[in-house]
């Protein structure tokens, strides 16, 4: 297995962004990503100047199928200012923005670089719903999967019917992780949902008034949530509010070499550890309750990092589906397999709970522009560890966080630890 | 062993063989590792010789969905919201699993299916004319597996 070597220099973020996350028509890629690096451009605490940039990294699923544009990251450098610096384009599926986040790391620990931006960017609304669908499906197995008939929800789906089997959880529990994470959106105003799911419930009721159509007679959310018009079956046991939207979005980070942070900031976040690892079609894993890839990922990390799960403040997880958060807070160690369920129902993994997960809206609410998702992650962080989150914000210092980016079922798996040392 | 065909170990060569109604995996000579879909070399040993092997089609079912939003190719043969799909993965006796359709369920009523439930292999014809193709299908075994 892959040994998790210390950096040979350390890393650190001074800087991070993100466009609006949403679904906007007339925007493109570059529109969105010059956004983002406006957002990062105004968080380095002591200003930044683009030129001390040397290479970008951009995350970026398919650009290609998405808008009928490959080559997307010098593209991206391009409207930011940076030619002709190296632009490299990184594609792992939704982990693209976390593998890019790593190569950039890795980049600054060779020593070839100082300073580095990693960026993610998705267009994803142009394409009609179907289309989306079969394009996220190319990230599976063409050959064996998909052939099957299997979807992106569908396999999420899956491999829910095999926890629920093994576990004993029930679709309802599910639910609980679209209230909690649709909550914590309703605080960022940066989320593509900002809104709380009994707030979107109430709307969908005034509306109803307004417009003298039948009142609806939700008297919870989770009457809301059994209904099948309001929250539609998509892959059994998945329903909507169980899966991410399709989302137009950007981000951004600035990472220096350890030595030249005070240079952009006296409060750097330093990365800590870093690790990756690949998985086979679903079909292929022993046991399809958990994802190996991510199991690994986080071993390294933790191993390069010097610490435990339990050291852990706050985390921000692949979320693609409600399922894929249960398993990750198991797959990072957070609670034992079997667990995680329970801890999204008891609270747990609130904002306010002993481990929160996904303080920013996660991908269910905040959005999931696939390419950009992992650096938005970052972004994060980033906010929370440095106390600039707002409403959102969490009660406690946050020494110690991690990202968990997943593409497609876990073929990909990418983690980071990110520490606060003033 | 030597009666099998020497076809390519490609997914092109899978295919041809459902079109003959044979669900035929891989095995490496060197290490016995079994590989279902088939594979051109061993991942355990990394050993290059690996033979044509028939599975017997009997298993249980391992995970499955019902698909309510379905892609343009399902959309296409008429499934879609009101006409849902089951898909889903199936744990052959010889210990390998595999993605496939699911027929003989309802996909209706997808709470009624259980983990487990004993399946056999159907080779499911799509489609017609010239774009007629075999899809790899399982469907409930009433003998106990």
């Amino acid at each position: 297995m892959t040994p998790s070597s210390p950096l040979s220099r350390g890393v650190a973020m001074v800087g991070a962004g993100m466009s609006k996350f949403g679904a906007f028509k007339g925007k493109s890629s570059r529109d969105l990503f010059v956004e983002a690096f406006k957002h990062l451009s105004a968080s380095v605490d002591k200003g930044l100047d683009p030129e001390v940039i040397e290479s970008v990294y951009i995350g970026n699923y398919s650009s290609d199928l998405f808008e009928h544009q490959g080559h997307t990251a010098p593209i991206m450098a391009d409207a930011i200012g940076l030619v002709p610096r190296p632009a490299i384009r990184v594609e792992d599926a939704c982990a693209s923005g976390g593998v890019a986040l790593r190569q950039g790391v890795m980049a600054i620990a060779s020593g070839m670089v100082d300073v580095v931006l990693v960026g993610g960017v998705e267009k994803m609304t142009d394409l009609p719903t179907a289309a989306v669908t079969d394009t996220l499906a190319t990230a599976a197995d063409t050959l064996y999967e998909v052939s099957a008939g299997f979807t992106f929800p569908g396999f999420y789906a899956a491999m829910a019917t095999a926890y629920m089997h093994k576990y004993g959880m029930q679709p309802e529990h599910l639910m609980n992780v679209a209230l909690k994470n649709h909550e914590n959106g309703a605080l960022n105003p940066l989320a593509q949902f900002n809104v709380s799911i009994p707030d979107w419930m109430q709307s969908r009721i005034a509306s109803a008034e307004r417009k003298g159509r039948p009142v609806p007679t939700w008297e919870s959310p989770w009457d809301f949530l059994h209904d099948d018009q309001a929250n539609p079956m998509i892959a059994w046991p998945l329903r909507l509010f169980d899966c991410s939207p399709i989302t137009d979005g950007a981000a951004a980070v600035l990472l220096v070499a350890e030595q030249r942070a005070k240079e952009f900031s006296d409060h750097p976040i330093h990365i800590l550890g870093s690790g990756q690892a690949s998985d086979y079609a679903l079909h292929d894993r022993q046991d399809l309750t958990h994802i190996a890839a991510a199991q690994r990922a986080a071993q390294q990390a933790y191993q390069m990092a010097g610490v435990t799960a339990e050291d852990i403040r706050i985390a921000e997880v692949h979320d693609c589906f409600t399922i894929a958060e249960i398993i990750a807070t198991e797959d990072l160690g957070f609670f034992k397999p079997g667990d995680g369920y329970k801890m999204a129902e008891d609270g747990v993994t609130a904002r306010y709970g002993a481990k929160p997960i996904n303080t920013s809206g996660g991908l269910k609410a905040k959005g999931h522009p696939v390419g950009a998702s992992g650096v938005g992650q970052a972004v994060e962080i980033w906010k929370q560890m440095r106390t600039q989150a707002g409403g959102r914000q969490v009660d406690r210092e946050v020494p110690l966080a991690l990202t968990h980016n997943v593409g497609a079922t876990g073929s990909t798996c990418v983690v980071h630890i990110y520490e606060r040392r003033d | 062993m030597s009666e099998q065909p020497q076809r390519p170990f490609t997914a092109a060569s899978f295919n041809q063989f459902l079109e003959e109604d044979k669900l035929m995996g891989s095995r490496c000579t060197e290490c016995e590792g079994l590989y279902l879909p088939p594979r051109a070399l061993c991942p355990q040993c990394h050993s290059q010789n690996l033979e044509w092997v028939e599975m017997g089609g009997r298993g249980k079912l391992a995970a499955f969905t019902s698909i309510y939003i379905a892609p343009t190719a399902m959309n296409a043969l008429g499934f879609g919201r009101s006409h849902p799909y089951l898909t889903g993965v199936v744990e052959l006796n010889e210990g390998v699993k595999i993605s496939a359709r699911l027929l003989g369920l309802d996909a209706q009523k997808p709470e009624e299916i259980q983990i487990g439930t004993p399946m056999q292999v159907a080779f499911l014809r799509q489609g017609e004319g010239e774009n007629q193709k075999t899809v790899l299908a399982f469907r409930p075994n009433a003998a106990k597996v």
